[in-house]
């Protein structure tokens, strides 16, 4: 139980049920589709950069709370981000996940992402948690095929 | 080669016990899993439909091949080989009493239902399907009934055609009888629905089938396990399962294909074991099953497997599916009391498979939190998109009995259910 709680804690439960930015944008700005095979976990990120800078970014689409959460999260962090900078957090982010270990990670980066550190105990849930982004690895990409994580 | 008393062929020490008396809590005590606990909690198993636990019996048949019976088969003239030779065919007799074929002949080992119907597209399929003919299948069929079928097709130029599902998870008939034409080659159809628990009316179907002229192929991997079996009752073509869903190994499987066809078949991998004489100019086969067993095969899998079918056969197949569909009840009567659940899949008849929908949590959230409280349930699509896609749900959690679950496990399952209230409601 206590696990659990650390998974499904206060804030993300919030951002499962009451997601943020979760609207589509026009045609114009970049977008991918991310796909997790195993629970069936669809979501779609859209993003606006502009002179190397995240101006908007929202996503749409259904899953665990755990995908949703971080789908929400990803995008309240990340608005406003450089380029680089939202990088550096997405790889502070996979260290939270998967490494435990605090070496390279930027705590003051990651801010409230770090309660997502409950889900390195649960790592089928992993894919989940990254879902969302690398599905906007691909839309700044441009990559026109489905990202799936499996 | 002559297949003798077949438990002294296999078994070389004790025999199995049958069981007189059907106890499920005598019956737990074979299952050494069964007495593990997770996350300190005591394990609810109630995933069977993705494979089933492993009694003692068939433990111990596999550990005593190693120990004592291990030699390669259909080659030594030595005694270790001839007893393993013995051993390995006396399963494939035990596997023709279990379904009631005609004759040891019709039964080819493979590595499991998935094999076995691959093993039909390819080898039956290739030489009797050509361009413009059709297969039929259904929305509830595996992806393994599925993807073979649109590789053959896909090759040769054939179509596949989708027997519809009501909202009950029930194939609608009329549907069916549309679909049959000249033009039908194969039917293939899943006799227990791995998603919903649909049991198909598949002794009609194959008689439809073969009324149009057509083959039929039944995929008993979730009907093996929960009902009695006569392929020759069901009359169909070909019948495929895998026997880890049987309390067997894994990697052991079963394609069972009437005798005619079989031996008209051509071969499906070629090497030793399958042929009869071979020259760089030409090769004659062995007879059927031989010819669709190239290589040495899983020889211990094969004696696990008979293990496994000599145990339920002790307990008894009528008894299980009777016991099972009481549980079925009884779960069904308990989950319809938690709040917010949807049961998917309701059909009249159906084996001990619940699938469901909480309305306030994902199922992958669902299965999380039940693990965490020792209750085993498999949470996704099943390898059934075709069926979540029917309904519009990305996926489900799913429940599936099997005779050595009880009540206690179920009234784990709802208390865990509980839990996920607690953190997800
Ligand atoms: C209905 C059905 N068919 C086929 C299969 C494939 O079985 P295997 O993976 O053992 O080959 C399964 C397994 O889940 C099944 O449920």
């Amino acid at each position: 139980m206590s696990d659990l709680r650390e998974l499904y804690q206060e804030v993300i439960l919030d951002h499962a049920k009451h997601p943020r930015n979760f609207h589509t944008m026009p045609d114009s700005v970049r977008a991918a589709d991310g796909h997790n095979p195993l629970c069936g976990d669809r979501l779609k990120v859209f993003v606006q950069v502009e002179d190397g800078v995240i101006r908007d970014i929202s996503f749409t689409g259904s899953g665990c709370a755990i995908s949703t959460a971080s789908a929400s999260m990803m995008t309240e962090s990340l608005k406003g981000r450089s380029l680089v900078e939202a990088q550096a957090i997405f790889e502070s982010f996979h260290d939270l996940l998967t490494t435990g270990d605090h070496a390279d990670r930027d705590e003051e980066l990651l801010g409230k992402l770090a309660v997502f550190g409950g889900v390195r105990e649960f790592p089928v849930r992993v894919k989940c948690a990254t879902l969302a982004w690398h599905t906007l690895q691909a839309a700044l990409k441009g990559s026109a095929e489905p990202v799936k994580t499996e | 080669m002559a297949v003798k008393s077949m438990k002294s062929a296999r078994g070389r020490g004790e025999a199995v016990v049958p069981l007189t008396v059907f106890s499920p809590d005598d019956i737990r005590g074979d299952f050494p899993i069964l007495q593990t606990t997770v996350h300190g909690k005591r394990l609810a198993y109630l995933d069977n439909a993705a494979t089933s636990q492993k009694p003692q019996a068939v433990i111990a048949a596999m550990t005593r091949f190693y120990y004592s019976q291990n030699a390669n088969i259909h080659r030594g003239v030595y005694e270790l080989s001839m007893e393993a030779t013995a051993a390995y065919e006396a399963a494939r007799e035990c596997v023709r009493q279990f379904i009631n074929a005609a004759d040891f002949r019709e039964v080819v080992f493979v590595r499991g239902a998935t094999e076995a119907i691959n093993l039909v597209a390819t080898s039956w399929g290739q030489a009797n399907v050509r361009a413009g003919d059709e297969i039929i299948l259904s929305t509830l069929e595996h992806h393994s009934n599925i993807v073979p079928w649109q590789i053959l097709a896909d090759r040769v130029g054939a179509r596949l055609r989708v027997i519809p599902i009501n909202e009950a998870g029930e194939l609608c008939m009329e549907e069916y009888e549309k679909l049959l034409s000249p033009r039908t080659r194969l039917v293939a159809i899943t006799h227990v629905s791995n998603a919903l628990g649909t049991i198909t009316p598949v002794q009609r179907m194959v008689r439809m089938a073969h009324t149009a002229g057509a083959l039929a192929l039944v995929d008993g991997a979730q009907s093996v396990p929960h009902l009695p079996i006569d392929v020759r009752d069901i009359d169909c073509d070909f019948f495929v399962f895998s026997g880890h869903k049987i309390c067997g190994p894994t990697g052991i499987g079963v394609l069972y294909c009437r005798q005619a066809i079989l031996q008209a078949m051509p071969p499906y991998q070629g090497g030793g074991d399958m042929i009869e004489t071979v020259t760089f100019a030409k090769t004659t086969y062995a007879p059927a099953p031989q010819k669709f067993e190239a290589g040495t095969p899983n020889i211990s899998g094969a004696l696990g497997l008979a293990a496994a079918l000599d145990y339920v056969s002790g307990i008894g197949m009528d008894r299980i599916a009777g016991y099972e569909h009481q549980l079925l009840l009884y779960a069904q009567e308990k989950l319809s009391q938690v709040k917010g659940l949807k049961i998917v899949g309701t059909a009249a008849e159906k084996a001990a498979v619940i699938s469901f929908v909480l309305s306030y949590a994902h199922p992958h959230d669902v299965g999380t939190i039940l693990d965490g409280q020792g209750v085993a349930i498999r949470t996704g699509h099943h390898c059934c998109q075709p069926v979540m896609d029917r309904y519009g749900i990305p996926a489900t959690a799913r429940v599936s009995l099997a005779f050595y679950n009880t009540r206690a496990d179920v009234d784990q399952l709802v208390q865990g259910l509980q839990t996920v209230k607690e953190v997800l409601g």
